[in-house]
């Protein structure tokens, strides 16, 4: 199996793995109980806080566990425009936002906020001059995602943050595609809350964390006990948290390496499939993108096609965003960046993590042009193609 | 116990737990209270109707003085002075 789809998820590290074992049946006890066996628990469950703490540069105390990183987004998006909503009703979301915070906004649109959704342009950036102009005197929340975990793109989350705090709006970022991969300070993004999430840095599912900046009122999205500071109610999955913690730690030590490791592969990978194969396109930004990351639109052939392909030889990867290649249409993110609907059809990502070899690279550009040149030969869409486009053109046409 | 309204005290510390509810307002109220001196002033923010019973109880069982509260826009504001040592 060669892996090529650590946006959707990656492996459990080994050292998380048994840093998390001795959680489920001999440390079992509630972080809540005064006993000795639940304060095991509860110096486990602070140990992970200032773990996780350290990675994004947060004092520990700003660090709220949750089950997932959709449950991040939603406590930031519902949590944060409840709580100013005497301020105001108006939220900014960039078009190039996860479901997560997508979604939670169309369902505030229907529950009486207004939403403006940002355009971005063919990199999928948003405009720092833009944003400015969507900010009215109700505007009281701003998120934008840090990097798509679908075309790479690194937006400038310190310039918009900027702008949000010079107009006294709160300003949100989901970091999940970045946190643990790249480097990711609160304090140097200038933030108001941040979502990250471990299984995108070799922890387990089931835990992620918001990142609160220190006085930020927010409503909680579930109710109960006093976890969490009374912000997330609800029985802490200490194994998990505790495997976020460790994940955390073992991502920042190795995180410099894994950069410079990924990004020569990427840019291998990018110029052997730009040169190889005619009539692909990179999608997301040159230059300003995650490491492993590279992303394609392959004009005339279907995105599942060459997944099925890919799969048959051992190549695993994703089409679209991770969550939306089974909606069946074509992904709003590239839309929303000026591709069209028919080459968005064609989107494959490959996204690598610390295990991938430049051999996995090697076998990667040998086996995808040969796949891509037979699912032409029978496309319907490729009739009068003729072989032959501009070659290693590396931006989408608008 | 009745309810005394109060105008423009001021606190020497503050603790916001709007959006937070039972029985956060008295374990914050706990925590915050060990922060100040005798004869110093806490304000609570809170939006839980609760602490309007819980928190002039708890300033009765504990001893600290129970000042008042001032209702803002969408919250309470609930001062207690300290008692002396």
């Amino acid at each position: 199996m060669r892996y090529f789809d650590h946006m959707a998820t990656c492996p459990v590290k080994k050292e998380v793995l048994d840093a998390m074992l001795p959680y489920f049946s001999e440390d079992f006890g509630n972080p809540m109980s005064l006993y000795p066996l639940g304060q095991k628990s509860k110096d486990a469950l602070e140990e992970a806080r200032a773990q996780v703490a350290a990675l994004v540069g947060a004092k520990p105390q700003e660090i709220i566990f949750t089950a997932s990183g959709a449950e991040s987004n939603n406590t930031a998006l519902r949590g944060l425009a409840y709580a100013n909503r005497q301020k105001g009703t108006h939220i900014i979301v960039s078009k190039v936002e996860h479901h997560s915070i997508l979604n939670p906004a169309r369902i505030l649109e229907k529950e009486g906020f207004a939403v403006t959704y940002l355009p971005v342009d063919k990199y999928g950036l948003v405009d720092p001059g833009f944003l400015e102009k969507a900010i009215t005197k109700e505007t009281t929340l701003i998120s934008v995602i840090h990097a798509s975990p679908e075309v790479g793109t690194i937006e400038p989350i310190k310039e918009l943050a900027a702008i949000a705090k010079k107009h006294g709006v709160l300003f949100h970022t989901d970091a999940v595609a970045s946190a643990g991969n790249i480097p990711v300070n609160v304090e140097g993004l200038g933030v108001n809350s941040l979502s990250l999430s471990a299984h995108e840095f070799y922890g387990p599912k089931g835990a992620a964390a918001l990142y609160l900046k220190s006085g930020t009122r927010i409503v909680p999205l579930i109710y109960g006990g006093i976890q969490e500071s009374g912000r997330r109610a609800g029985t802490e999955n200490i194994p998990a948290i505790v495997g976020m913690g460790k994940a955390a730690e073992l991502a920042a030590a190795a995180m410099a390496g894994n950069m410079e490791r990924l990004a020569a592969f990427r840019d291998k990978l990018v110029k052997g499939a730009t040169e190889k194969i005619t009539s692909i396109y990179l999608t997301g930004h040159p230059e300003r993108r995650l490491p492993g990351h590279a992303s394609f639109c392959v004009e005339f052939i279907e995105g599942e096609a060459q997944l099925l392909m890919l799969a048959a030889k051992g190549i695993y990867a994703a089409s679209g965003s991770a969550c939306s290649s089974k909606a069946l249409k074509a992904s709003p993110v590239l839309l929303s960046m000026g591709v069209s609907s028919e080459l968005a059809q064609g989107s494959v990502v490959f996204s690598m993590g610390e295990e991938n070899t430049e051999e996995d690279v090697d076998y990667l550009l040998d086996e995808f042009p040969k796949l891509v040149n037979r699912l032409r030969e029978i496309s319907p869409y490729a009739k009068g193609w003729s072989g032959v486009k501009e070659k290693g053109a590396c931006i989408p046409k608008n | 116990m009745s309810i005394r309204f109060v105008e423009g005290v001021k606190a020497d510390l503050t603790a916001d737990i709007v959006y937070m509810m039972c029985p956060m307002h008295l374990l914050k109220l706990q925590e915050m209270m060990r922060q100040v001196e005798p004869g110093q002033i806490l304000e609570v923010l809170t939006d839980y109707d609760g602490a309007l019973e819980d928190i002039p109880e708890w300033c009765a069982k504990t001893g600290n003085e129970f000042i008042g509260i001032e209702e803002a826009e969408d919250f309470y504001k609930f001062y207690i002075r300290k008692k002396e040592m």
